[in-house]
């Protein structure tokens, strides 16, 4: 490997791959499906936003489930009380369905714009956003679900809408279109704490030269070592970071810079 | 109080969000006053080099900030985009930077790791440790500090004192911090730092040279 300053490398730990908790809002409040179904009420999303910022997480996604299927725009008002208040980076999605609510998030401070349902409907605003945004901040994120014939299709409208399209040709259509980041969901791992769909993750990886960052499934901090083994730039997890144990009692945590550093095997 | 630039570039929410926890006081202007009034100077930008230098030259802010630091040693402190813009220009494309540090923004150029894996995808995304090249005020109190940072090019400075900050990602030592005089520019975000980045923010306020 060439280095253009010809000095000696620099004695510094090497870059860990985030860690990403992911929180689910419906109504203003925060709840954690499984399978994306059942959704249990989780908490107040400020307070639990708030511990996660306290506990220096890595970055934050924050999905609301309701604004697309109530045909409504982003929940501005409490995104700003969130966002004020956390100094890491915040990606949001739900209901953006055009640049001016692409534009109005990142001006409350959002900085990524996550899309979903628009990115099969009207994949034009990914061009849009990118446009705007830059790609880094321009993020996709597919749910994804197999059928009877082992094929994964993507679905829309959270997880309510199939729409027959390959996962991969969604990522690279998204990604030539100006998506600087690609989430991957296996919808039947969401909240399964039973690891992520490694070879999902690796197809999609494979499929495209942005980060991706796995989601669905995780359940202990060495998933997101296996994650990245197969490819991803990033881990996420809803689940694992606000249940604990096996009846599942609300406990929002994070791990430890060490638990990772250690998980990743950089300590 | 701190006079961040508002140049039409970028997401400003968060970085008025630090220094409100912060108390310390911050304020977004694109006023020629204001700016020439102003007593420590925060460029901050995000996206395309060409498109914010060419904002920064149509607002007619090029001399103006020129004038701040190099006549009335205003305090100047860059971040990503800003710090950027601190040099001559950018492999990007076109656009004059304000010429405040002798220094290019060149993209990073990763290679295949040895056992042949993909190179690490730019732009450089996430968390990562920096080592300081020299000492300056703004660095107290940091400790093995980690800044997040979003960025495929990096600025490449013609001297080595101009640099105040190393970083490394997929095999390239690259310059995350630049400080010449009262002017300072860091390609991270601190103001998505966590402790670290108001740690820095908090220094640069106190900064008094």
């Amino acid at each position: 490997m060439s280095d253009p300053t010809g000095l000696p490398p620099l004695q510094l730990p090497p870059m860990r791959p985030r860690v990403i908790p992911v929180l689910l809002i419906k109504d203003g409040l925060l709840y954690k499906p499984q399978g994306f179904r059942a959704p249990r009420y989780v908490g107040d999303p400020r307070v639990a936003v708030k511990i996660f910022n306290d506990k220096g997480a890595d970055e934050l996604v924050l999905l609301d489930m309701s604004a697309t299927p109530q045909r409504r725009e982003p929940d501005y008002a409490l995104i700003e009380e969130i966002v004020s208040e956390s100094f890491m980076p915040i990606g949001y999605g739900g209901g953006i369905r055009s640049v001016e609510h692409a534009a109005r998030l990142a001006s409350l401070g959002v900085e990524k714009a996550i899309i979903n349902t628009a990115a099969v409907e009207s994949p034009a605003l990914i061009e849009e956003v990118s446009a705007l945004l830059g790609a880094s901040s321009t993020v996709v994120c597919i749910d994804a679900k197999r059928n009877l014939l082992g094929n994964y299709k993507v679905f829309t409208q959270n997880g309510t809408r199939a729409t027959g399209m390959d996962p991969l040709a969604i990522a690279k259509e998204s990604v030539r279109r100006g998506a600087g980041e690609i989430i991957i969901q296996d919808m039947k791992r969401e909240g399964s704490l039973a690891g992520y769909n490694l070879p999902l993750i690796k197809a999609v990886a494979d499929a495209v030269d942005v980060p991706v960052v796995a989601l669905g499934g995780a359940g202990r901090p060495e998933d997101f070592r296996m994650a990245v083994e197969a490819g991803a730039a990033a881990a996420a997890a809803g689940s694992m970071f606000v249940f604990q144990g096996t009846h599942r009692a609300v406990l929002i945590t994070y791990p430890t810079q060490n638990v990772l550093d250690d998980v990743f095997r950089l300590g | 109080m701190i006079t961040i630039i508002d140049y039409k570039m970028g997401n400003l929410g968060s970085i008025l969000n630090m220094f409100r926890r912060l108390g310390i006081e911050a304020k977004l202007t694109d006023k020629h006053e204001d700016i020439a009034k102003a007593d420590k100077l925060l460029l901050p930008g995000v996206g395309n080099f060409s498109r914010c230098a060419g904002n920064v030259a149509q607002m007619g802010l090029r001399s103006l900030l020129r004038d701040k630091v190099l006549k009335s040693g205003t305090p100047l402190l860059g971040i990503c985009m800003g710090m950027q813009l601190l040099g001559n220009d950018s492999e990007e494309g076109p656009g004059e930077g304000l010429g405040l540090i002798a220094a290019s923004s060149i993209k990073f150029r990763l290679q295949p790791g040895e056992t042949g894996q993909k190179p690490p995808t730019v732009p450089h995304m996430g968390w990562n440790h920096v080592a300081a090249a020299k000492e300056h005020p703004v660095l107290t109190g940091l400790e093995m500090p980690r800044f997040y940072f979003v960025h495929s090019y990096w600025v490449d400075c013609a001297s080595r004192q101009d640099v105040l900050l190393e970083s490394s990602y997929g095999g390239c030592r690259f310059n995350a911090g630049i400080a010449n005089g009262t002017v300072i520019g860091v390609q991270f975000h601190p103001e998505k730092s966590h402790r670290y980045g108001m740690q820095l923010l908090s220094n640069f306020a106190a900064w008094r040279p």
